[in-house]
């Protein structure tokens, strides 16, 4: 920046007192006026470098370059987690004594922070874009193949895997939502969730009824106990969510041996299993009037484990971190049952659920690569597992764990086997996460449109599918 | 950084002396474009790079394969603004209806909060009692934080606890079914009504202020002259505000077209497609599916058409005053 001030000196002889006139202040002789001038030149110069040095270095002050000189084994990992407890707070309450523990085994320091799920993926973009970001990072295991089309993440291959503690030790679905099929996935599994279907036991009872094994009997049971001039309601759905719509999209279309994807990769929205899949779902509140039309307005699950908890809702369909809610809403442990959310009698597999859950990832630009994987092979060990599964209402991801986040043995064991047995991924191709925003918000609209009166075929199905594959289809 | 400021009024200083001595000066040196250098910087490092950058991405295919290395995404050229307005495609046909539905709520909320604005601001003209406190209570909607009001409004909305459905079915039994208003087309109405609540204080402040600089004695002329309050209105306050009214309604339109916060707050993640203004659908088709050429494009193709509309508003409102 001293540039200017020099050559500008070199060439502007003739017009010293041309340039500024400083007579009001004095006789000022040419040397002083220099003298002035080359102040000004020199504190703008200062001002401008202080400037652009300030803006060119924001946002790189907090990862992990800043410590390097630290004692042996002592460096800092940034690790950004998503929200799974009851608040942001609470979280990190949960999660410091563990990185205290991680910190005293292996003395790296840990610098935390916990984001909301509204914004964890705007964050993980601006990370992606900048190449300024966490090292280690909490993704939804939905998201795992369109991150890993980015290619910031780094890849788990056999020497990482070695390094975490090999991949024989989580379960098989569970490392499936690591990345695309075929490729070293870019994404372990942390937390696992799998949906289940919720009932109330007393309001069972006084039916007569049992709980549901297919969809028939759940239909049935569901109009028994619908009662709309008291406002009770066999089901409730969060029906204007666009996230859990998608989920329940892809679940019934597997139930019809359905995909959403062709192998390589090509959307196949439109096909008649999935058409058909969706309109099973939207029937709950349109053909059989189980659902409460309210539910349109729903644009998240907890507001479907409100009704559930004031009894205004028999069954709900949610994932098991729903325990925690509906426990805060005032239900008793004993008061509700847990079983897998049932298929048609004639259908073509007993898919329950998709694989849910948290995974965990490691950008490829981290400068603590080793450290990173420790830390990794830690959280993913038996031993955390243990102690955060219980207040994240998280199921084991490893092999031969029991799951620690209920009492009820009977529905540890239920979502347990639903995770392991009877779920399976959504689909791991890159364009998944536009399969969940198309998808579920063109069943948005169709819950709106029911559930102010008007009527949804499965030939609107069928071309709303339509547009959404276009869409997708259009932006790749 | 304080060195800026202290620099900056120095250009000003020194031309307005050289007009006033009318002495020939020899151009040249170095130290005038050291004194703007600042604020071009700024101005390029602020408005014109980050603009700059817009326009090309939009001719680039950045989708989520290469936003970390973005020199690596191909060139299509045209690609993405070729697919945006292709309106037999999908992704055109839904920015099309995004912008009319766009112009719709521009043209209704403008026109509504315009109206009430000097509806209120003729109203408390005339001095009474208590006028003060009516200036100040118009004003809450302003003052209030953005995410605040609208938030409320999302609450009042909600079909079954909120309060315009109590009003509505349960003390006025206007309907037996309670409607929707978050989502279907509905949704559309509350936009309107929310973003007029949002914006009319504004309009109602500055009509107030334009009004001020009427002379009262014009008013009473026209009295005397056999003029009612309504004629008066037309002919006296209506041409005396019309500068005001120029800048008011061309502002409060270019607010409304680029409306992100009411749609964003009042609809979140759930928005109905009647609901679905410019700037949101924007947002969600680059940043929901990573796609920021496409995005790009539609932006770009937004500002051609404000550019367009400011141009052609500015021609006109100018070539009437100029006929005044």
């Amino acid at each position: 920046m001293a540039a200017p001030t020099s050559e500008a000196r070199a060439h502007s002889g003739p017009s010293y007192t041309t340039l500024l006139d400083f007579t009001h202040l004095g006789p000022l002789t040419r040397e002083s006026a220099v003298k002035i001038r080359t102040v000004l030149a020199l504190t703008t110069a200062t001002a401008l470098t202080l400037g652009l040095s300030a803006c060119g270095g924001g946002g790189g002050g907090d990862t992990t370059s800043a410590s390097p000189g630290a004692a042996a084994g002592g460096s800092t990992l940034t690790y950004w987690a998503s929200n799974q407890g009851t608040s942001l707070d609470d979280d990190k309450k949960q999660l410091t004594p563990v990185l205290d523990a991680f910190q005293k085994q292996t003395g790296i320091k840990v610098n935390l922070e916990v984001i909301g799920w509204n914004d964890l993926q705007t964050r993980i973009q601006t990370a992606v874009t900048s190449g300024q970001g966490p090292d280690v990072v909490n993704i939804g295991n939905t998201w795992a193949a369109s991150l890993q089309a980015t290619g910031a993440f780094l890849p788990f291959d056999a020497k990482a895997m070695e390094a975490i503690g090999g991949k024989d030790k989580f379960v098989e679905t569970a490392l499936k939502t690591g990345g695309k099929e075929g490729e070293d996935p870019t994404s372990v599994p942390l937390y696992g969730l799998a949906y289940g279907l919720y009932y109330n036991k007393a309001m069972f009872k006084a039916a007569g009824l049992t709980p549901p094994t297919t969809w028939e009997e759940m239909v049935a049971d569901a109009k028994k106990l619908t009662n709309p001039s008291t406002n009770v309601y066999g089901m409730s759905l969060a029906a204007g969510s666009y996230t859990e719509n998608n989920h329940f999209a892809f679940i019934n279309s597997q139930q019809n041996g359905g995909n959403f994807f062709d192998a390589s990769g090509q959307p196949t929205f439109d096909t008649d299993a999935n058409v058909q899949g969706i309109v099973r779902y939207l029937d709950l509140m349109q053909t059989h009037k189980v659902v409460n039309p309210s539910n349109a307005q729903y644009d998240n699950g907890t507001k479907s484990v409100a009704d559930f908890s004031a009894k205004k809702a028999a069954m709900i369909i949610n994932q098991n971190n729903a325990d925690a809610s509906i426990i805060a809403n005032g239900m008793k442990a004993d008061e509700y049952g847990v079983v897998p959310f049932p298929a048609p009698a004639d259908a073509k597999n007993n898919t329950a659920s998709h694989v849910a859950g948290i995974n965990l990832s490691v950008f490829k630009n981290t400068k603590n690569q080793d450290a990173a994987l420790k830390f990794v092979k830690f959280m993913t060990d038996a031993s955390t597992q243990k102690t955060l599964g219980k207040p994240f209402s998280s199921l084991p991801v490893l092999k031969g764990e029991t799951p620690v986040f209920t009492e009820n043995a009977e529905e540890a064991k239920t979502f347990q086997e639903i995770y392991n047995t009877r779920s399976a991924p959504l689909p791991l191709v890159p364009a998944e996460d536009q399969f969940e925003s198309t998808v579920g918000k063109a069943m948005n609209a169709m819950f709106a449109k029911i559930a102010s009166g008007g009527t949804v075929s499965a030939a609107d199905v069928k071309a709303a599918m339509k547009d959404a594959q276009d869409q997708v289809a259009a932006s790749s | 950084m304080s060195a800026v400021p202290q620099i900056a009024p120095a250009p000003g200083a020194s031309t307005t002396r050289r007009k006033k001595r009318e002495r020939p000066r020899t151009t040249g040196g170095w130290l005038p474009y050291l004194l703007i250098a600042p604020a071009v910087i700024f101005e390029l490092a602020i408005h014109l790079i980050p603009m700059a950058v817009g326009v090309w991405m939009s001719f680039i295919q950045l989708t989520k394969f290469f936003i970390r290395n973005w020199s690596a995404a191909p060139f299509v050229g045209l690609k993405n603004y070729r697919v945006a307005v292709d309106f037999n495609g999908i992704v055109g046909q839904r920015l099309l209806q995004s912008f009319l539905v766009t112009c719709a709520f521009s043209a209704l909320a403008v026109l509504f909060a315009w109206a009430l604005g000097m509806l209120a601001a003729v109203v408390l003209q005339k001095e009474f009692k208590g006028r003060a406190f009516f200036r100040t209570l118009f004003l809450v909607p302003y003052a209030l934080p953005a995410y605040a009001g609208i938030i409320t409004w999302n609450f009042m909305l909600q079909r079954d606890t909120g309060l315009v459905n109590h009003i509505l079915v349960d003390q006025l039994h206007l309907t037996d079914t309670r409607p929707f208003w978050l989502i279907g087309n509905n949704a559309f109405v509350s936009l309107v009504v929310v973003a007029i609540w949002r914006l009319w204080p504004f309009a109602f402040l500055t009509i107030m202020a334009g009004l001020q600089s009427i002379p009262q004695d014009v008013y009473e002329a026209a009295e005397v002259d056999g003029a009612r309050p309504l004629k008066a209105w037309r002919m006296i306050t209506l041409p005396m505000l019309r500068p005001v009214n120029t800048v008011l309604i061309f502002v409060l339109f270019l607010w409304t077209f680029c409306d992100f916060n009411t749609p964003f707050v009042l609809f979140g993640s759930a928005q109905p497609p009647a609901g679905d203004l410019i700037s949101f659908h924007i947002y969600n088709a680059s940043f929901l599916t990573w796609n920021f050429g496409s995005g790009a494009a539609m932006s770009c193709l937004l500002l051609i058409f404000l550019m367009i509309v400011t141009g052609l508003y500015l021609a006109l409102t100018n070539r009437r005053s100029a006929n005044a």
